[in-house]
Order: structure tokens, then C-alpha cells, then sequence
């Protein structure tokens, strides 16, 4: 009887924790080798043959597809550079320069990925579309309300996601955090 | 009291198993990852395209709405395949992934260095009944060796600004993939 319950609780146990970790790993999108440079992150390694179990695991929960390394490499922030949730109800300012690269895109998600609804059906800006300062930077203001500029609209949703693709670009695996990869600040201005 | 701590141990350390186990099967029993999704809507060893990702619907989540896309749902169990893709204006990737959506290798206009992006794709098996001699003709044949029989390869064609989106289509229209003994 005592042996029954002991494995019993034992059992119970490791469902809890077994089960616990897998969820939390797979809602966190846990991977290993994260490339993050102020409020951006990155998975090189997850667009390669080498992308560990925990990549492929929540890649294959989400349904998407990884950007592939000879492709390009995907940045994500959800947060704002000083750890802030990225608020769609507030002027959020992306300013600077991006790393080498032929192309960039920058695309605004809700958190399961998918497009967010607006009024000018504005859903990113690619590198080419963007207006620039004399030196090379930009600055592209996401928030509700249409903005003189680069204006990225949000559509008023709480919680936004956005990712900058850098497509042929010399970042990848063994690109480490610094000088040679400047990303964009990411600042909230107002909040309503 | 200490046998119970013990029964908690051995279930944490299960519980690790269980853990590990889980994530390591996920990929092979999930049934909404991306080669799922698109094994509806693409037939199987010809190019298809993906219609754009709107608010409403896209046929996959985190899809790049700059990008005009098509993929090739493969099959190699009857051979090799061929697959020639006309470079678009600006930039066009050929992404190749795995039936589990691990990708393995892309290639992109400029790494290509012609108008039409040409590979074949085989198995390395496959790779490996190829008659030497014809290998060696072949040097400029860019092949590329699939860890698995079935998988996906992803086209996709940017469109630098909205406008520029229909050319990205039409030129992602002429892509084909095609087995290799067919004319």
C-alpha cells in the first residue's frame, strides 16, 4: 500500500514537473545560442541543421517556418530597451542604424503571429521604404495614431511583437553582441 | 517523511525524462507545425503559391506580408528533383527545410550569381548511385542532398515597396519543381 501511494506521488510528481517544463519551455520559446542585442534577439543557429530539440519543439508548435540561415536572420523584440512590454496603446521610437545587410523588413505582429488590423493596412517597412536622416539612421514611430515620418500603426492592440529580418546579411552564428551589429533603440515615448 | 521526499525526488527526476521525451517527440506528433498546415494546400512535387498573409488568415503565422511566397511540398521517393527558380528584381531566397521544418540549406539570387536559380535535389543516397562521370560533367550542377525523403522548400521573392509586389508574383510563378527525367 505504502509503495503504491509513494510511486503514486512519485508519478504525479513527474508529470507535474515533466509536463510543467515542457510548457514552460515551449510558451517562453526557449532555445539555446540567443543572440541579443539591446531589446532584439535572435536564433541563428535555429535557421540551421544544428537547431536543438527546443527550437524544433516550439517551431513545430507555432507552425511556422524558420528563417533558414543562408536566408537571413530574424530579429524579435517584445520589449522595449528598458525591459517595458511593447504596448500598442503607447508611441513606441525605433532609432538608428540596423547591421549589414542587402535587405531589411521590419513587421509587426500580435503575439500568436499574425498580422494586426489597421486603418491604412500598414503591416511593416521594408529598407527601401523607410525616410532617412543625412547620416544613414532612421527613426520609425509605432503607435496608434498616424505620425508625420515613418509611422508604423498598431493598431491599438495591447501587446505587439516586432521582428527585424536582415536577409543576406554577414550576421549569423558566430556574430557575438557589439559594434559591428548596431541594432535600433527601442523607446517608449508616451503612453496615453 | 524522508521516504516521501525520496517518492519526490525519483518523480523529479522522472519528471526530467518526461520533460525531455516530451519536447524531443513534439516535432514528429505535432499536427499544426508548418509542413501540416501547407501539406493542404500544396500538392505534392509542384510549386504552389502561398497567398498573402492578411489580419484574417495566412497560411502560417510570423510569414513576412513583404515577401511574395510559393513553396514545393517534395517527395523523393521517385527520383531526384529539379528545381529552377527566375530571380526577381530585387531579392529572392530559396529556402529548403526538412519534413519536420528544420531548415538545411537556402541560397539566395546573388550566392546563385544567374538570372534563374537551377538545383536539382536528391537524397544523399540517391547523390550517391549518380554515375561518376556524370558528376564530373556536372561540376557547375549545384545539387543539394535532403536529410529526408519529404520536405519543403520555401520560394520567396521581395517586393521592396507594395507596388512592386505583383512582378514578385509573376516572376515566383515561372518557378518550377519537377522530376528530373521529366522534359
Amino acid at each position: 500500500m505504502r509503495l503504491l501511494l509513494g510511486s503514486l506521488f512519485a508519478f504525479i510528481v513527474a508529470a507535474v514537473v515533466g509536463l510543467g517544463a515542457t510548457y514552460l519551455a515551449l510558451t517562453r520559446g526557449a532555445a539555446f545560442g540567443p543572440l541579443t542585442i539591446g531589446a532584439w534577439t535572435a536564433w541563428p543557429k535555429t535557421g540551421t541543421v544544428d537547431a536543438d530539440p527546443y527550437a524544433q519543439a516550439s517551431i513545430a508548435r507555432l507552425g511556422r517556418l524558420p528563417t533558414a540561415l543562408g536566408d537571413g536572420v530574424a530579429f524579435t523584440a517584445s520589449a522595449d530597451d528598458s525591459g517595458r512590454p511593447l504596448d500598442g496603446r503607447c508611441d513606441v521610437v525605433l532609432a538608428g542604424v540596423t547591421p549589414p545587410a542587402r535587405f531589411w523588413t521590419l513587421t509587426l505582429y500580435n503575439s500568436n503571429g499574425e498580422l494586426v488590423a489597421n486603418s491604412v493596412s500598414r503591416f511593416g517597412f521594408t529598407s527601401q521604404e523607410i525616410v532617412r536622416h543625412a547620416d544613414g539612421g532612421f527613426e520609425i514611430v509605432v503607435a496608434p495614431r498616424a505620425n508625420p515620418g515613418n509611422w508604423l500603426p498598431t493598431g491599438g492592440v495591447e501587446r505587439y511583437i516586432l521582428v527585424l529580418r536582415l536577409y543576406d546579411t554577414p550576421v549569423g552564428v558566430s556574430t557575438k553582441a557589439g559594434r559591428e551589429v548596431p541594432m535600433p533603440s527601442v523607446t517608449t515615448k508616451g503612453c496615453p | 517523511m524522508i521516504r516521501w521526499l525520496l517518492w519526490a525526488l525519483g518523480g523529479a527526476l522522472l519528471g526530467g525524462i518526461v520533460h525531455l521525451a516530451t519536447i524531443i517527440i513534439l516535432p514528429r506528433t505535432a499536427t499544426e507545425d508548418a509542413y501540416s498546415r501547407l501539406a493542404r494546400v500544396a500538392p505534392v512535387n509542384t510549386v504552389t503559391a502561398l497567398p498573402a498573409p492578411t489580419p484574417a488568415s495566412a497560411p502560417m503565422p510570423f510569414m513576412d506580408p513583404a515577401f511574395a511566397s510559393a513553396v514545393c511540398r517534395y517527395d523523393l521517393s521517385q527520383g531526384p528533383l529539379k528545381l529552377s527558380v527566375p530571380v526577381s528584381l530585387a531579392y529572392t531566397s530559396v529556402s529548403f527545410y526538412t519534413r519536420y521544418d528544420v531548415a538545411y540549406y537556402a541560397i539566395n539570387d546573388r550566392a546563385a550569381g544567374r538570372r534563374v536559380i537551377e538545383l536539382e535535389l536528391m537524397t544523399v543516397e540517391q547523390h550517391n548511385q549518380m554515375p561518376e562521370d556524370e558528376d564530373i560533367t556536372a561540376a557547375d550542377r549545384l545539387i543539394v542532398e535532403s536529410p529526408t525523403l519529404t520536405g519543403l522548400i520555401a520560394i520567396r521573392a521581395l517586393a521592396p515597396e507594395p507596388g512592386l509586389m505583383p512582378p514578385a508574383q509573376s516572376s515566383l510563378a515561372a518557378a518550377k519543381c519537377l522530376h528530373a527525367e521529366q522534359p
